[in-house]
């Protein structure tokens, strides 16, 4: 068949072909070995940490560089403490901004608005790191922290969550800027899955004459709430494993002395940007490495479950009509 | 009667539900406002804080000591040196790699798994990479340098241009890929000068939108390209960034060097939204 052609297309033709299928398919492979790669050395670099203290490094509170005994309680506290907070004021918000974009703004103002919220994951996180530490934290500090100590300073229980320097920074404050920053990815999931819902559902419900809020909770909610729990995963992910912002307000105290929300603290990601390159080779470094891996391997759980949630709703698609 | 009793219970259910639905919508407003209210506190402290330290030697001077006059000028020519040159690094391999999942194997399973894997790098803490690129290049070669940060770099361009570059070739009507078939053109001809030339717009959306993620990312940089005083063209020694320049100068106690920092918040918030607007209106012409 080949003769009937020009030789130097017949040539040309195959064999351009070839190479560019080999370079594509290498760069998909580069991709997918670049996970195992960075697991594979995460986990050697970290070995003689993970050989020394085992799943044991997991629950002590001991960080001590000077005498090379290491633990990471504080830290994974710290990040778990800050992304719970993040979630419990991100969640309700994104879900109200959600419900705007789709049910009540205008059309006109539907862009402008969902732009602007998504500018706001555009932000780079050092300057929510740096507008939190330099700006934000005082205010929090007067006009939060304080009244909140002096209403609760004598009340069992709550009085501990509220004591300690009110200087603007620590646990709460972290947590409240994270929220901001993962605002606009829970919204944006949220608003996206709202906007699958079959409009002939909505409007059924509407014309057996429920409230916007009877057609949402009701109806959209049920409907969209694998993809809903799958957006609030991403949120998830993104709060645990960012760095700057919480690295500028957290404190960057290695102890564990009080459940106070106004205390200096530690998470993984600050831990790791500020004692890294300082840290000498040996025990300290795969101490920190060993933080590394597990804070990868806590967002990749997280991330497998929400991708899993929301390839779940897309599946629903097709059949439920 | 007893219909007036029914009637009235019903009157009070409705306005019951009435009043729940007020207060969810007035609810979800002020979320709205609540969202867009950081927002506009943000871009008003930054230009207010920004403009203020901005001076013609922020431009043209180098970072100075505590307590003296400098500017950033080293910072802004590595950062745009290292995202430049990250850029030229991972842009080609994310369309190759997307060209490979758009065109080549859409459903196989070294698609799916390159999908899957390239979502968790998309998602996956850039301080992670910064770790992994410190243990294969930082420590072998025994010093932080401007290479190990534009590797780093180029490793968070990749999935960004790997996503965008799937979807905008999928949005290409197969219409056009089968014409170009059908006249005799090969493979790497039609994807060439046919798909990815439609799909253009879409594809430097996906660029522009990874050098705006890069152009603020601190974390990956903090112990692979470290920092430097000075001023420095050479790959191999360690070199400044805007953004670890300004994570130094804005934990430090020393009035001038806060005020560079929240000049070098300023430039790179004015970059990187700027990027972000450009990218916007690429693609909404494109629709």
């Amino acid at each position: 068949m080949n003769q009937t052609t020009s030789p130097k297309r017949a040539l040309s033709g195959p064999l351009a072909d070839q190479i560019f299928g080999w370079l594509a398919k290498a760069a998909a492979l580069l991709t997918m070995g670049l996970l195992a790669a960075i697991l594979l050395s995460l986990t050697f670099s970290a070995w003689p940490a993970i050989h020394k203290y085992g799943l044991s490094f997991l629950t002590s509170t001991v960080w001590d560089p000077v005498q090379e005994d290491f633990g990471g309680l504080v830290m994974i506290y710290g990040t778990v403490a800050t992304s719970l907070i993040a979630l419990l004021i991100a969640v309700p918000v994104s879900f109200g901004i959600a419900l705007f974009l789709t049910e009540l703004s205008p059309a006109w103002l539907k862009r402008p608005l969902g732009t602007a919220i998504e500018l706001l994951a555009a932000v780079p996180s050092i300057v929510y790191g740096m507008w939190g530490l330099l700006v934000f934290g005082p205010v929090l500090a007067t006009y939060v922290q304080i009244p909140l100590q002096s209403a609760f300073s004598g009340v069992p229980y709550l009085g501990a969550f509220v004591s300690g320097p009110p200087v603007g920074i620590g646990i709460l404050s972290a947590g409240i800027i994270l929220a901001i920053m993962i605002i606009p990815f829970i919204s944006a999931v949220m608003r996206d899955v709202f906007e699958v819902t079959p409009p002939l559902l909505k409007e059924s419900a509407y014309g057996l004459g429920a409230t916007t809020w009877e057609v949402v909770s009701r109806v959209v909610l049920p409907y969209t709430k694998t993809g809903v729990i799958g957006g609030i995963m991403l949120g998830l992910g993104r709060a645990i494993g960012e760095t700057m912002a919480v690295t500028f307000v957290i404190g960057n105290f290695n102890q564990l002395d009080s459940l106070s929300l106004f205390q200096a603290a530690n998470s993984i990601t600050s831990a790791l940007a500020n004692e890294f390159a300082e840290a000498g080779e040996g025990l300290h470094q795969a101490a920190l490495m060993y933080l590394g891996l597990v804070l990868f391997f806590i967002t990749f759980v997280i991330l497998s479950l929400s991708k899993f949630l929301l390839a779940q709703l897309r599946k629903g698609e097709g059949t439920k009509t | 009667m007893s219909m007036n009793a029914v009637l009235e219970a019903r009157q009070a259910r409705f306005a019951s539900r009435k009043r729940v639905n007020t207060l969810a919508i007035v609810l979800a407003m002020a979320a709205m406002a609540f969202g867009l209210f950081w927002l506009f506190w943000i871009l008003f402290e930054t230009v207010r804080l920004g403009i203020d330290g901005l001076t013609f030697a922020t431009l043209t001077q180098m970072t100075p000591p505590p307590n003296e006059e400098g500017g950033l000028a080293n910072a802004i020519y590595g950062s745009i040196l290292m995202v430049t040159l990250a850029t030229f690094v991972g842009a080609p391999i994310g369309i190759m790699a997307g060209i490979y999942l758009a065109e080549f194997d859409s459903k196989g399973w070294l698609a799916e798994t390159t999908r899957f894997v390239n979502d968790i790098l998309l998602s996956a803490p850039s301080i992670v990479i910064g770790l992994f690129v410190y243990s294969v290049v930082v420590s072998r070669f025994k010093s932080f340098s401007g290479f190990a940060g534009v590797v780093a770099l180029a490793l968070i361009v990749i999935p960004v241009v790997i996503r965008t570059t799937e979807d905008m070739l999928r949005l290409v009507p197969a219409g056009l890929r089968e014409a170009a078939y059908a006249l005799g053109a090969p493979k790497w001809k039609v994807i060439g000068s046919i798909t990815l030339k439609a799909a253009r717009s879409g594809v430097i959306t996906g660029v522009l939108l990874a050098v705006a993620r890069i152009a603020g990312e601190t974390a990956p940089l903090l112990f692979t390209a470290l920092s430097n005083q000075f001023w420095t063209s050479s790959l191999s020694e360690p070199m400044a960034s805007l953004p670890v320049t300004i994570f130094k100068f804005a934990m430090s106690p020393y009035e001038n060097w806060q005020k560079l920092a929240w000049a070098g918040v300023f430039l790179i918030t004015l970059a990187v939204l700027g990027l972000n607007i450009v990218a916007r209106v690429l693609t909404r012409q494109k629709s």
